[in-house]
């Protein structure tokens, strides 16, 4: 089983490296581009587990470590390896 | 009178630290490996700046799950003194040992220089050697310093009066002009309910020494020794 984990800045923060790409992009004259966000995906690869446990674990590992819930958020997909 | 200067894989102003208690005001420290679980023997543990665990995941995320930290929450509970320098007080925050985050710097820049701190409260263990007010020049180094906490965890610390340091001009102006890095009312060191927890972005270890030619940053250290009484 897999835990595919997103994490972003909530959209209050200020994302500095976003800023920065956007820039760049916007210096590539492709597209109409108004805004860059960027966050991280993270994939964790259980051994055995039922779904649902997995999911509450997930969530606490979200919350105590992969992600900081003052300035982040995260969405969590469970689903099978491959 | 013990210092524990603690060191994770990454630290790398441990030994400013541990020569300014040691060398300078002649305190009993020992370095402390993040492997140490037991940490009683010591009045005052110090969190040094660096870039613990590569600065994977986020500033300070990972070190706070070192064996250490156990220690040095309990060490917290009891009300003994704990200093987190730069990355030390983005692993204070991590591990929720003070409210509020460090982010990116609003400039996108690793900001390294000498600022000017207006010292907020001098009713503490970290600046009764202050004057409340006071300019010190203390050096930054980071390129996360960009203190951040919800409007009601700021109202708390306003009105605790547990904002110790705000980056401030030479005139004593905290504005966006002497904001180095974004943080939300220019705060740069902030202490728990307590007063017993201090994090702070500057390095008062790099401005110690008198043969630096600036030791603002003994006024803070000396504070800490002051308050175990043994000035």
């Amino acid at each position: 089983v897999k835990a595919k984990i997103k994490v972003m800045l909530k959209k209050s923060i200020l994302d500095p490296q976003g800023k920065a790409v956007l820039h760049a992009i916007q210096d590539m004259k492709l597209g109409n581009v108004e805004d860059v966000r960027i966050g991280k995906y993270i994939e964790i690869t259980f051994k055995d587990g039922k779904k649902d446990a997995i999911q509450i674990d997930v969530d606490q590992i979200c919350n105590k470590l992969l992600a900081n819930p003052v300035m982040e958020n995260y969405e969590i997909e469970i689903g099978e390896d491959n | 009178l013990k210092v524990a200067v603690i060191v994770f894989p990454g630290s790398n102003c441990d030994h400013d630290a541990y020569y300014s208690f040691k060398k300078i005001l002649k305190v009993d420290t020992d370095f402390v490996w993040h492997k140490e679980s037991n940490i009683d023997s010591y009045d005052l543990v110090v969190l040094p700046g660096g870039f613990s665990y590569g600065d994977y995941l986020r500033c300070g995320a990972i070190a706070r799950f070192s064996p250490v930290m156990k220690s040095v929450v309990e060490h917290a509970k009891k009300g003994k003194l704990i200093i987190g320098i730069c990355n030390g007080f983005q692993i204070l925050t991590e591990s929720g040992l003070l409210p509020g985050v460090l982010m990116k710097n609003s400039n996108r820049k690793f900001v390294c220089k000498d600022v000017l701190l207006r010292v907020e409260n001098s009713n503490t263990a970290f600046t009764n050697n202050c004057r409340i007010g006071e300019l010190i020049n203390i050096p930054i180094a980071h390129g996360e310093g960009n203190y951040f906490c919800n409007p009601t965890e700021l109202e708390k610390l306003k009105t605790n009066n547990q904002v110790l340091f705000r980056y401030v001009d030479e005139f004593g102006t905290s504005d966006t002009n002497s904001n180095p890095n974004g943080s939300i009312e220019n705060i740069a060191g902030i202490i728990n309910k307590y007063g017993t927890v201090l994090g702070m972005m500057p390095h008062p270890e790099r401005n110690a020494d008198p043969l630096i030619g600036n030791s603002d940053g003994l006024k803070i250290l000396k504070s800490i020794i002051n308050s175990f009484g043994s000035n």
